[in-house]
Protein backbone atom coordinates (compact mmCIF):
# COMPACT_ATOMS: atom_id res chain seq x y z
CA UNK A 1 0.00 0.00 0.00
CA UNK A 2 1.37 3.42 -0.94
CA UNK A 3 1.09 5.61 1.96
CA UNK A 4 1.16 9.81 2.22
CA UNK A 5 4.96 9.60 3.12
CA UNK A 6 5.63 7.57 -0.12
CA UNK A 7 4.46 9.68 -2.80
CA UNK A 8 5.88 11.41 -4.89
CA UNK A 9 5.62 15.18 -5.18
CA UNK A 10 4.05 16.46 -8.19
CA UNK A 11 5.57 18.83 -10.63
CA UNK A 12 3.10 21.47 -9.84
CA UNK A 13 3.54 20.41 -5.69
CA UNK A 14 7.39 21.08 -6.67
CA UNK A 15 6.97 24.70 -8.05
CA UNK A 16 4.61 25.90 -4.65
CA UNK A 17 7.72 27.86 -3.43
CA UNK A 18 8.47 29.85 -6.09
CA UNK A 19 4.43 30.30 -6.87
CA UNK A 20 4.50 31.69 -3.19
CA UNK A 21 7.80 34.04 -3.95
CA UNK A 22 6.19 35.16 -7.26
CA UNK A 23 9.55 33.84 -9.44
CA UNK A 24 7.59 31.84 -11.86
CA UNK A 25 7.07 32.59 -15.23
CA UNK A 26 3.54 33.50 -16.65
CA UNK A 27 2.78 30.19 -18.14
CA UNK A 28 4.27 27.99 -14.55
CA UNK A 29 2.03 30.81 -12.80
CA UNK A 30 -0.92 29.96 -14.46
CA UNK A 31 -0.52 26.26 -14.01
CA UNK A 32 0.12 26.67 -10.26
CA UNK A 33 -3.10 28.69 -10.05
CA UNK A 34 -5.75 26.37 -11.90
CA UNK A 35 -4.25 23.66 -10.02
CA UNK A 36 -4.63 25.18 -6.78
CA UNK A 37 -7.98 26.53 -7.88
CA UNK A 38 -9.29 22.68 -9.05
CA UNK A 39 -7.13 20.68 -5.47
CA UNK A 40 -8.30 22.07 -1.94
CA UNK A 41 -5.74 19.44 -1.05
CA UNK A 42 -3.02 21.17 -2.45
CA UNK A 43 -4.55 24.78 -1.77
CA UNK A 44 -4.24 23.42 2.05
CA UNK A 45 -0.54 22.70 1.27
CA UNK A 46 0.09 25.79 -0.11
CA UNK A 47 -0.85 27.39 3.06
CA UNK A 48 1.82 26.04 4.28
CA UNK A 49 4.11 27.06 1.93
CA UNK A 50 3.17 31.01 2.28
CA UNK A 51 3.57 30.33 5.80
CA UNK A 52 7.17 28.98 5.62
CA UNK A 53 7.63 32.17 3.09
CA UNK A 54 6.43 34.42 5.96
CA UNK A 55 8.55 32.98 8.40
CA UNK A 56 11.69 32.77 6.46
CA UNK A 57 11.35 36.74 5.66
CA UNK A 58 10.47 37.57 9.17
CA UNK A 59 13.71 35.50 10.53
CA UNK A 60 15.94 37.67 7.66
CA UNK A 61 14.00 41.24 9.18
CA UNK A 62 14.39 40.11 12.50
CA UNK A 63 18.22 39.13 12.36
CA UNK A 64 19.36 42.73 11.76
CA UNK A 65 21.80 44.71 9.20
CA UNK A 66 25.54 44.70 9.01
CA UNK A 67 27.37 47.36 11.13
CA UNK A 68 27.05 51.27 9.60
CA UNK A 69 30.90 50.82 9.37
CA UNK A 70 30.96 47.97 7.22
CA UNK A 71 31.44 50.48 4.12
CA UNK A 72 34.70 51.88 5.48
CA UNK A 73 35.68 48.39 6.29
CA UNK A 74 35.06 47.37 2.69
CA UNK A 75 37.04 50.57 1.17
CA UNK A 76 40.19 49.70 3.87
CA UNK A 77 40.15 46.14 2.24
CA UNK A 78 40.21 47.75 -1.44
CA UNK A 79 42.40 50.12 -0.20
CA UNK A 80 44.89 47.43 0.95
CA UNK A 81 44.93 45.67 -2.57
CA UNK A 82 48.28 45.80 -4.27
CA UNK A 83 48.29 47.57 -7.35
CA UNK A 84 48.51 45.51 -10.80
CA UNK A 85 52.18 46.64 -10.97
CA UNK A 86 52.81 45.48 -7.35
CA UNK A 87 51.00 41.99 -8.43
CA UNK A 88 53.65 41.51 -11.48
CA UNK A 89 56.06 42.41 -9.09
CA UNK A 90 55.30 40.02 -6.37
CA UNK A 91 54.32 37.25 -8.99
CA UNK A 92 58.05 37.32 -10.60
CA UNK A 93 59.48 37.48 -7.21
CA UNK A 94 57.28 34.22 -6.54
CA UNK A 95 58.33 32.27 -10.00
CA UNK A 96 61.91 33.41 -9.13
CA UNK A 97 61.62 31.57 -5.57
CA UNK A 98 60.04 28.53 -7.32
CA UNK A 99 63.06 28.22 -10.23
CA UNK A 100 65.36 28.68 -6.97
CA UNK A 101 63.21 25.74 -4.96
CA UNK A 102 63.48 23.62 -8.25
CA UNK A 103 67.11 23.44 -8.27
CA UNK A 104 68.81 20.15 -8.42
CA UNK A 105 71.80 19.16 -5.75
CA UNK A 106 74.50 19.88 -8.43
CA UNK A 107 72.97 23.28 -9.32
CA UNK A 108 73.06 24.16 -5.56
CA UNK A 109 76.23 24.95 -5.85
CA UNK A 110 75.62 28.28 -7.62
CA UNK A 111 73.12 28.92 -4.99
CA UNK A 112 74.31 31.68 -3.08
CA UNK A 113 74.94 33.85 -6.67
CA UNK A 114 71.22 32.81 -7.66
CA UNK A 115 70.20 34.37 -4.00
CA UNK A 116 72.58 37.71 -4.22
CA UNK A 117 70.42 38.06 -7.96
CA UNK A 118 67.59 37.33 -6.09
CA UNK A 119 68.23 39.78 -3.87
CA UNK A 120 69.11 42.47 -6.31
CA UNK A 121 66.23 41.83 -8.27
CA UNK A 122 63.80 41.84 -5.42
CA UNK A 123 65.85 45.68 -4.50
CA UNK A 124 65.17 46.44 -8.40
CA UNK A 125 61.27 45.64 -8.07
CA UNK A 126 60.85 47.33 -4.71
CA UNK A 127 62.08 50.28 -5.63
CA UNK A 128 60.28 50.13 -8.81
CA UNK A 129 56.72 49.72 -6.48
CA UNK A 130 58.29 52.78 -4.52
CA UNK A 131 58.89 55.40 -7.70
CA UNK A 132 55.62 54.32 -8.92
CA UNK A 133 53.97 55.08 -6.12
CA UNK A 134 55.94 58.34 -5.71
CA UNK A 135 54.18 59.05 -8.29
CA UNK A 136 51.11 61.98 -8.16
CA UNK A 137 48.57 60.71 -9.62
CA UNK A 138 49.58 56.76 -10.14
CA UNK A 139 46.68 55.26 -8.82
CA UNK A 140 45.61 52.42 -10.26
CA UNK A 141 42.22 50.41 -9.60
CA UNK A 142 42.51 46.62 -8.94
CA UNK A 143 40.25 45.69 -11.60
CA UNK A 144 41.87 47.53 -14.24
CA UNK A 145 43.04 45.43 -17.08
CA UNK A 146 46.90 45.15 -17.13
CA UNK A 147 49.70 44.55 -19.61
CA UNK A 148 51.66 42.04 -17.83
CA UNK A 149 52.22 39.05 -19.40
CA UNK A 150 51.37 35.88 -17.65
CA UNK A 151 54.05 32.75 -18.49
CA UNK A 152 52.77 29.48 -17.92
CA UNK A 153 49.50 27.35 -18.63
CA UNK A 154 46.50 28.09 -17.21
CA UNK A 155 42.74 25.94 -17.43
CA UNK A 156 39.19 27.18 -16.54
CA UNK A 157 37.97 24.66 -14.12
CA UNK A 158 34.59 23.73 -12.45
CA UNK A 159 34.85 22.10 -9.12
CA UNK A 160 31.85 19.63 -8.47
CA UNK A 161 28.90 20.97 -6.21
CA UNK A 162 29.38 17.98 -3.78
CA UNK A 163 33.28 18.90 -3.35
CA UNK A 164 34.10 20.13 0.05
CA UNK A 165 36.33 22.96 0.51
CA UNK A 166 39.14 20.12 2.33
CA UNK A 167 38.95 18.24 -0.79
CA UNK A 168 39.30 21.21 -3.55
CA UNK A 169 42.51 22.08 -1.13
CA UNK A 170 43.62 18.79 -1.46
CA UNK A 171 43.41 18.45 -4.96
CA UNK A 172 45.23 21.45 -5.38
CA UNK A 173 47.96 20.74 -3.35
CA UNK A 174 48.45 17.12 -4.84
CA UNK A 175 48.70 18.30 -8.33
CA UNK A 176 50.26 21.75 -8.18
CA UNK A 177 47.65 24.18 -9.09
CA UNK A 178 47.04 26.75 -7.88
CA UNK A 179 43.68 29.18 -8.23
CA UNK A 180 44.92 32.38 -10.07
CA UNK A 181 41.23 33.83 -10.69
CA UNK A 182 37.39 33.42 -10.19
CA UNK A 183 34.46 32.57 -9.79
CA UNK A 184 33.74 33.88 -13.17
CA UNK A 185 30.51 33.03 -14.84
CA UNK A 186 29.19 29.56 -14.44
CA UNK A 187 31.37 29.07 -11.42
CA UNK A 188 34.71 28.92 -13.11
CA UNK A 189 37.77 29.70 -12.00
CA UNK A 190 41.29 30.15 -13.89
CA UNK A 191 44.12 27.51 -13.02
CA UNK A 192 47.88 27.58 -13.32
CA UNK A 193 48.89 24.24 -14.15
CA UNK A 194 52.44 24.51 -14.92
CA UNK A 195 54.66 27.43 -13.84
CA UNK A 196 55.72 27.29 -18.32
CA UNK A 197 54.08 26.84 -21.73
CA UNK A 198 52.97 23.06 -22.10
CA UNK A 199 52.84 21.56 -25.36
CA UNK A 200 49.66 20.77 -26.48
CA UNK A 201 49.52 17.38 -26.17
CA UNK A 202 50.83 17.74 -22.74
CA UNK A 203 48.08 20.25 -22.28
CA UNK A 204 45.67 17.47 -22.95
CA UNK A 205 46.93 14.86 -21.36
CA UNK A 206 47.30 17.44 -18.39
CA UNK A 207 43.84 18.01 -18.94
CA UNK A 208 42.29 14.47 -18.88
CA UNK A 209 44.40 13.53 -15.71
CA UNK A 210 42.20 16.66 -14.31
CA UNK A 211 39.16 15.57 -16.00
CA UNK A 212 39.42 12.19 -14.28
CA UNK A 213 39.47 13.55 -10.69
CA UNK A 214 36.43 13.00 -7.98
CA UNK A 215 36.51 16.90 -7.33
CA UNK A 216 36.33 18.21 -10.80
CA UNK A 217 33.07 18.90 -12.85
CA UNK A 218 34.92 20.35 -15.86
CA UNK A 219 38.18 21.67 -16.95
CA UNK A 220 39.13 23.42 -20.33
CA UNK A 221 42.43 24.50 -21.42
CA UNK A 222 42.45 28.29 -22.09
CA UNK A 223 45.77 28.49 -23.93
CA UNK B 1 13.19 59.00 -10.96
CA UNK B 2 15.47 56.52 -12.81
CA UNK B 3 18.16 54.31 -11.02
CA UNK B 4 21.35 53.18 -12.27
CA UNK B 5 21.05 49.32 -13.03
CA UNK B 6 23.45 46.74 -11.48
CA UNK B 7 24.72 46.02 -14.67
CA UNK B 8 25.77 49.27 -15.12
CA UNK B 9 26.96 50.56 -11.69
CA UNK B 10 29.49 46.90 -12.64
CA UNK B 11 30.96 48.48 -15.83
CA UNK B 12 31.83 51.44 -13.74
CA UNK B 13 33.48 49.44 -10.92
CA UNK B 14 35.35 47.67 -13.78
CA UNK B 15 36.67 51.08 -14.24
CA UNK B 16 37.34 51.70 -10.57
CA UNK B 17 34.53 53.87 -10.12
CA UNK B 18 34.54 53.91 -6.22
CA UNK B 19 31.29 55.58 -5.70
CA UNK B 20 30.25 53.07 -8.12
CA UNK B 21 31.22 50.35 -5.41
CA UNK B 22 29.86 52.29 -2.81
CA UNK B 23 26.68 52.84 -4.64
CA UNK B 24 26.16 48.29 -5.67
CA UNK B 25 27.29 48.07 -2.03
CA UNK B 26 24.21 49.89 -0.51
CA UNK B 27 21.93 48.04 -2.76
CA UNK B 28 22.81 44.51 -2.03
CA UNK B 29 24.68 44.72 1.56
CA UNK B 30 21.62 44.12 4.02
CA UNK B 31 20.44 41.02 1.92
CA UNK B 32 23.92 39.19 1.23
CA UNK B 33 24.53 40.41 4.82
CA UNK B 34 21.70 38.04 5.70
CA UNK B 35 22.22 35.33 3.34
CA UNK B 36 25.81 34.76 4.96
CA UNK B 37 24.48 35.08 8.27
CA UNK B 38 21.75 32.61 8.03
CA UNK B 39 24.29 30.06 6.67
CA UNK B 40 27.24 31.15 8.98
CA UNK B 41 25.49 31.89 12.12
CA UNK B 42 27.86 34.47 13.52
CA UNK B 43 27.35 38.25 12.88
CA UNK B 44 30.75 38.98 13.42
CA UNK B 45 31.85 36.88 10.83
CA UNK B 46 29.08 37.07 8.43
CA UNK B 47 29.95 41.30 8.31
CA UNK B 48 33.70 40.20 7.83
CA UNK B 49 32.40 37.76 5.05
CA UNK B 50 30.40 40.42 3.67
CA UNK B 51 33.06 42.92 3.38
CA UNK B 52 34.86 39.69 1.44
CA UNK B 53 32.84 38.94 -0.98
CA UNK B 54 32.50 42.56 -2.29
CA UNK B 55 36.08 43.25 -2.58
CA UNK B 56 35.75 40.52 -5.06
CA UNK B 57 33.15 42.11 -6.83
CA UNK B 58 35.80 45.10 -7.05
CA UNK B 59 38.08 42.86 -8.75
CA UNK B 60 36.27 41.05 -10.75
CA UNK B 61 33.53 43.56 -12.11
CA UNK B 62 35.85 43.24 -15.29
CA UNK B 63 35.41 39.45 -16.07
CA UNK B 64 31.33 40.26 -15.12
CA UNK B 65 29.62 38.74 -18.21
CA UNK B 66 25.91 39.35 -17.58
CA UNK B 67 25.31 35.98 -17.96
CA UNK B 68 23.34 36.01 -15.12
CA UNK B 69 21.46 38.68 -12.56
CA UNK B 70 23.96 41.13 -11.05
CA UNK B 71 22.73 39.69 -7.63
CA UNK B 72 22.65 35.90 -8.25
CA UNK B 73 26.15 36.59 -9.44
CA UNK B 74 26.97 38.44 -6.07
CA UNK B 75 25.47 35.42 -3.94
CA UNK B 76 26.91 32.92 -6.11
CA UNK B 77 30.64 34.60 -4.12
CA UNK B 78 29.08 34.93 -1.09
CA UNK B 79 27.98 31.29 -0.83
CA UNK B 80 31.46 29.92 -1.63
CA UNK B 81 32.71 31.88 0.53
CA UNK B 82 30.43 30.90 3.54
CA UNK B 83 30.77 27.10 2.29
CA UNK B 84 34.81 27.92 2.98
CA UNK B 85 33.87 28.99 6.60
CA UNK B 86 31.65 25.99 7.06
CA UNK B 87 33.96 23.68 5.80
CA UNK B 88 36.67 24.98 8.74
CA UNK B 89 34.70 24.59 10.99
CA UNK B 90 33.21 21.27 10.07
CA UNK B 91 29.63 22.27 9.99
CA UNK B 92 27.69 19.27 10.23
CA UNK B 93 28.85 18.80 13.50
CA UNK B 94 28.64 22.00 14.42
CA UNK B 95 25.04 22.04 13.32
CA UNK B 96 24.42 18.46 15.41
CA UNK B 97 25.68 20.41 18.32
CA UNK B 98 23.48 24.10 17.21
CA UNK B 99 20.36 21.94 16.95
CA UNK B 100 20.86 20.12 20.51
CA UNK B 101 21.29 23.61 21.97
CA UNK B 102 17.93 24.90 20.65
CA UNK B 103 16.60 24.21 23.91
CA UNK B 104 12.98 21.69 23.82
CA UNK B 105 11.10 23.11 26.68
CA UNK B 106 8.34 20.11 26.37
CA UNK B 107 7.46 20.25 29.54
CA UNK B 108 7.86 24.36 30.07
CA UNK B 109 4.25 25.24 30.29
CA UNK B 110 5.72 28.74 29.07
CA UNK B 111 6.73 26.86 25.67
CA UNK B 112 3.65 24.91 25.64
CA UNK B 113 1.76 28.35 25.13
CA UNK B 114 4.23 29.19 22.98
CA UNK B 115 3.57 26.00 20.69
CA UNK B 116 0.67 27.24 20.06
CA UNK B 117 2.17 29.94 18.03
CA UNK B 118 2.55 27.86 15.51
CA UNK B 119 4.47 30.56 13.52
CA UNK B 120 7.36 30.60 16.37
CA UNK B 121 7.84 27.22 16.07
CA UNK B 122 8.13 27.31 12.46
CA UNK B 123 10.73 30.07 12.62
CA UNK B 124 12.41 27.85 15.36
CA UNK B 125 12.11 24.67 13.02
CA UNK B 126 13.08 26.60 10.33
CA UNK B 127 16.35 27.44 12.41
CA UNK B 128 17.32 24.16 12.69
CA UNK B 129 17.47 22.79 9.44
CA UNK B 130 20.64 21.62 7.89
CA UNK B 131 22.91 24.78 6.02
CA UNK B 132 22.01 22.91 2.70
CA UNK B 133 18.70 22.99 3.56
CA UNK B 134 19.03 26.64 5.30
CA UNK B 135 20.48 27.98 2.03
CA UNK B 136 17.98 26.71 -0.44
CA UNK B 137 15.02 28.13 1.34
CA UNK B 138 16.58 31.54 2.10
CA UNK B 139 17.35 31.97 -1.64
CA UNK B 140 14.00 31.01 -2.76
CA UNK B 141 11.98 32.77 -0.11
CA UNK B 142 14.00 35.29 0.95
CA UNK B 143 16.15 36.07 -1.72
CA UNK B 144 13.29 35.24 -4.28
CA UNK B 145 15.66 33.77 -6.56
CA UNK B 146 13.82 31.53 -9.56
CA UNK B 147 14.76 27.66 -9.86
CA UNK B 148 17.05 29.02 -12.57
CA UNK B 149 18.77 31.19 -10.56
CA UNK B 150 19.29 28.85 -7.62
CA UNK B 151 20.40 26.29 -9.99
CA UNK B 152 23.30 28.74 -10.94
CA UNK B 153 24.13 29.86 -7.52
CA UNK B 154 24.33 26.23 -6.24
CA UNK B 155 25.57 25.07 -9.34
CA UNK B 156 23.35 21.96 -9.18
CA UNK B 157 20.38 21.13 -11.88
CA UNK B 158 17.21 22.56 -12.07
CA UNK B 159 15.75 19.48 -11.56
CA UNK B 160 17.69 19.11 -8.31
CA UNK B 161 17.16 22.48 -7.24
CA UNK B 162 13.31 21.64 -6.93
CA UNK B 163 13.82 18.61 -5.29
CA UNK B 164 16.00 19.22 -2.83
CA UNK B 165 13.64 22.92 -1.58
CA UNK B 166 10.89 19.89 -1.13
CA UNK B 167 13.18 17.90 0.60
CA UNK B 168 14.21 20.75 3.16
CA UNK B 169 10.26 21.64 3.39
CA UNK B 170 10.09 17.54 4.15
CA UNK B 171 12.67 18.09 6.83
CA UNK B 172 10.76 20.77 8.16
CA UNK B 173 7.30 19.01 8.47
CA UNK B 174 9.40 15.93 10.61
CA UNK B 175 10.73 19.50 12.81
CA UNK B 176 7.36 20.39 13.11
CA UNK B 177 5.66 16.81 14.08
CA UNK B 178 8.38 16.32 16.56
CA UNK B 179 6.96 19.34 18.04
CA UNK B 180 3.23 18.27 18.13
CA UNK B 181 2.18 20.01 14.83
CA UNK B 182 0.72 17.58 12.11
CA UNK B 183 0.63 19.46 8.64
CA UNK B 184 0.92 16.05 6.34
CA UNK B 185 3.38 16.00 3.34
CA UNK B 186 6.18 17.45 3.28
Amino acid sequence: MTTANEREPSEIELLLPWYAAGTLDAREAQQVEAALAGDPELARRFEWVRAEFAQETSINEMSGEPSTGDVKALFAKIDALPTPRQKAALNLGARFAEFLAALSPRTLAWSATAAALAIMLQAGLLAGILLEQAIPGGYETASAPTNVRREGTYVLMRFRSEATAADIAAFLSANKLSIVDGPAGGQLYQVRVAPTKLAKDDLMRVVQQLQDDKVVGFVAATN
Amino acid sequence: MQTTSDEDLIAKIAKGDRLAMAALFERHRVRVYRFLLRMVRNEAVAEDLNSDVFLDVWRQAATFEGRSAVSTWILSIARFKALSVLQRRREVELDEEQADTIEDHADDPEVALAKKDTAEVLRQCLAKLSAEHREIVNLVYYQHKSVLEVAGIVGIPEATVKTRMFYARKKLSELLSERGIERGWP
